[in-house]
């Protein structure tokens, strides 16, 4: 009797999943940093329309898109956030699978900040060369590339405080990282010379590059693979380290982080929008044009997301700690065109 | 020879005294009262460790069973709410939460001004870091479910920002506000002035233990109610597969298999799945039910047939532990008067160890119910449980968080008062577990028999 009961039991549950096929709610997944605007949409979208609440998931911006590159269909996801654009290989892998037809829609910019426990010492002002000379493993020291000496942040500017370099950086699986060392290490080893002297010690052009965004592996710079709730924890037990952040997450956290300028301009709203504020990026959502009109609620989803109520400079996202993005009226009308990436418009 | 006797015969009996202590027994005696000294500060310890565990999940987590409400006259504009003046509802539909914001904005400082407070917030927009940004929805739901109500003016109970609800509660602090774009030491001496004239009131917060999940900038609204259903539907899967074939197994191996090296290789390995890590069982069921089977991603039924394959070899141990406590004489007594082995069973052995199972059982799913990390391989974290699920089959097909999942995904947000809920529903969640094995515990008084 408990063999045939528990037969019916998986008999019921494959014959309901296959007719859970036919969905009426728009599936979003990607980007842990665009997870925070995404739920912010999301619910804003079930209060004001009369479709389902979409479902949102997080996991990484990667991890996203290969899940909306599976293919076409109700069992897909329909929407990939992503904290970086997609790559052409993802584009490629895309197509492979039958997804062809992909809108980019940009929400936004997010701003990088360093910051540091509220009580400990002053790094109040970066200089994109000081995070090189405290992070790189080889930094340029009178004239000559040698393997980094620098063990106190005053060793290389009398500025800063003089306590041990301890720093807290996103690791490799985090959309943050490719910022940081783009916009950050790929600067400072450029301002301090180290790439031309690497060019010159024989380097090839792309060996130069890649060791410019390298970091040093003798414990004086951890990667934090978590969260930044992570970072946070670390930087509140180490008064003297410095941890990497979202600009969001700062604004939510002033009671217990102190931000620093980066050459000499703090992180805001305002200062990432201008562009005086260097370490930023954009973030992005995709779409997949087939199941516009056949997951109901997916366009007006879209639509909703950089509407300027939401997307806007007083819109909620914004609030939270999105920077709105200065052209959000062209954005605005692709989406409403459903126009593609790669098509010229 | 007579060295041999020289050795038996000792060369003087040592003199012993009951009352005089001698250094043996003291030795003795005083290894003794180590150990007892040893074992009593091991006890002290675990109980140190268990206090401040407790203590500090209380006085973290309790603050999030309080909510900071404001109850505030709000005057339905028709001119704002619907323009034709029909009162049509999709038309008044059309009209999205944006358009009531400022209403409600609007009623809240009216409300300050009537009672003439003193404050340099000046415009109805000042209010705004005061109120919770789900007001506009509430009052919106309101409106579309009673068209008629435009035009008056209707009480609400509104939730209030969540910084404002952190200041009441002790978790925002003046000193901290220079750097917090979000709200003002103008608006926290606003909300001592409201909260003296009864306009601000903090209260036992029942949406924590039932509301949905929410945003993250709305962190005063999310509550723990989704994710229990989730759990819930989790355990139901859990019960109904894992008992059955738990108990079926069990009884097969304890009373009808032959002994030989097939089943001693069964139960070998039966004892060795206890002991596998539940992450283990997470990657299978990625694999298995997710990958290979197309089971929907993030949906209860997968969670609970991943926990089942984890609660099994505890639910088999434990009812093989209860049948072989009932004495043969039982199962002789039965075949002596001419019933069969399956009879002997069913109608003898079984409802005496039945307590036992039972116990075994709630056990089990008690363990289940706090699992986190199977659940993290198939998308039941970073989810956001919004959703109540409508109807049973969604229960168990729509994707859905869990309670332990929902902790993790709390912790990790941005807002400090996500934390705080965390913390709230560890409470929860001990709650539930600690209901669980005190169930099992009465059962296991009252039903067991001892032979």
């Amino acid at each position: 009797m408990t063999l045939k009961l528990t037969a019916s039991a998986l008999a019921i549950a494959a014959v309901s999943a296959t007719s859970a096929a036919a969905r009426d709610n728009v599936q979003v997944a990607g980007s842990s940093t665009v997870l925070p605007y995404a739920s912010i949409v999301a619910e804003a979208f079930g209060e004001n329309f009369d479709f389902p609440t979409p479902v949102v998931e997080s996991g990484g911006s990667s991890a996203g898109l290969k899940r909306f590159c599976e293919g076409v269909g109700e069992n897909t996801i329909d929407v990939a956030n992503a904290s970086r654009a997609i790559r052409e290989k993802e584009v490629k892998a895309c197509a492979e699978n039958g997804v062809t037809d992909i809108i980019e829609v940009r929400i936004g910019y997010d701003g990088i900040v360093f910051a540091s426990q509220i009580d400990g010492p002053a790094f109040t002002a970066f200089e994109p060369a000081d995070l090189y000379n405290a992070l790189a493993p080889k930094v340029l020291k009178d004239g000559e590339l040698v393997d980094n000496p620098y063990m106190m942040w005053s060793d290389f500017n009398a500025d800063l405080p003089s306590v041990e370099i301890a720093a807290f950086i996103p690791g490799t699986k985090h959309g943050t990282r490719e910022v940081f060392e783009e916009k950050v290490l790929a600067v400072g080893c450029e301002i301090t010379g180290a790439h031309k002297a690497m060019i010159d010690a024989g380097m090839s052009e792309d060996d130069a590059e890649d060791a410019c965004i390298a970091v040093r592996t003798d414990g004086k710079s951890v990667d934090i693979d978590g969260d930044y709730t992570e970072t946070l924890a670390r930087i509140d037990s180490n008064a003297e380290g410095i941890g990497v952040f979202g600009l969001a997450f700062y604004e939510n956290n002033t009671d217990k982080l102190k931000v620093a300028t980066m050459s000499g301009v703090a992180p805001s709203t305002e200062s990432i929008s201008t562009g005086e504020y260097p370490v930023s990026r954009p973030l992005f959502f995709y779409v997949k044009k087939a199941h516009i009109g056949v997951i109901p609620g997916l366009k007006e989803y879209a639509e909703f997301f950089v509407a300027d109520e939401i997307a806007g400079p007083d819109g909620p996202l914004s609030e939270y700690g999105l920077v709105a993005d200065p052209e959000l009226a062209e954005t605005q009308n692709m989406v409403a065109d459903e126009v593609p990436m790669g098509s010229n418009m | 020879m007579t060295d041999a006797t020289t050795l038996d015969v000792p060369e003087a009996p040592r003199k012993r005294s009951l009352t005089t202590v001698d250094s043996r027994t003291q030795k003795r005696n005083s290894a003794e009262k180590r150990f007892r000294a040893y074992g009593i500060s091991a006890i002290l310890i675990g109980i140190f460790f268990l206090v401040v565990l407790l203590g500090s999940i209380l006085f973290n987590g309790v603050g999030a069973f309080q909510q900071t409400f404001i109850n505030v006259p709000v005057y339905l504009d028709p001119a704002k709410l619907d323009k034709n003046g029909e009162r049509n509802v999709e038309d008044i539909k059309k009209v999205s939460t944006f358009g009531y914001t400022p209403l409600i904005q609007n009623a809240v400082f009216d409300r300050v001004t009537e009672l003439g407070i003193d404050t340099p917030l000046d415009s109805a927009k000042d209010m705004k870091a005061l109120i919770s940004a789900s007001a506009a929805a509430q009052v919106r739901d309101v409106v579309i479910a009673d068209p008629d109500l435009i035009g008056e003016t209707v009480e609400f109970r509104i939730l209030a920002a969540s910084r404002v609800d952190g200041y009441l509660k002790d978790r925002v602090f003046r000193e901290d506000l220079a750097r917090d774009k979000n709200i003002d030491a103008v608006h926290l001496d606003l909300t001592d002035a409201l909260r003296e004239a009864g306009v601000i009131t903090k209260t036992f917060n029942t949406d924590f233990i039932f509301g949905a999940d929410a945003s993250e900038s709305r962190a005063e609204q999310a509550g723990l109610g989704v994710s229990m259903l989730g759990s819930f539907f989790m355990m139901l899967v859990v019960l109904i597969l894992s008992l059955p074939i738990g108990v079926a197994a069990s009884i097969y191996l304890e009373e009808f298999a032959p002994q030989n090296r097939f089943t001693d290789l069964i139960e070998v390995n039966i004892s060795n799945l206890a002991a596998v890590p539940s992450i283990v069982f997470g990657i299978l069921g990625l694999a298995v039910f997710i990958q290979f089977a197309h089971l929907p991603q993030s949906a209860p039924l997968v969670g609970g047939l991943v926990l089942t394959l984890m609660t099994l070899p505890t639910i088999i141990i434990s009812t093989r532990a209860s049948l072989k406590a009932v004495p043969p004489s039982i199962r002789d007594a039965a075949l002596g008067v001419g019933a069969s082995k399956m009879q002997s069973v069913f109608h003898h052995v079984l409802p005496l160890a039945m307590p036992g199972i039972l116990t075994g059982t709630i056990i089990g799913l008690a363990q289940a119910l706090g699992e986190t990390a199977p659940l993290l391989l198939i998308g039941m974290v970073g989810y956001i449980a919004t959703n109540y699920p409508d109807g049973l089959a969604s229960g168990f097909l729509d994707p859905n968080s869990a309670m332990p999942a929902q902790i993790y995904e709390w912790a990790k947000r941005a807002d400090p008062a996500y934390y705080e809920r965390a913390w709230g529903g560890i409470i929860i969640l001990l709650v539930f577990l600690l209901t669980m094995n005190i169930i099992a515990i009465i059962l296991r008084r009252r039903f067991e028999r001892r032979w």
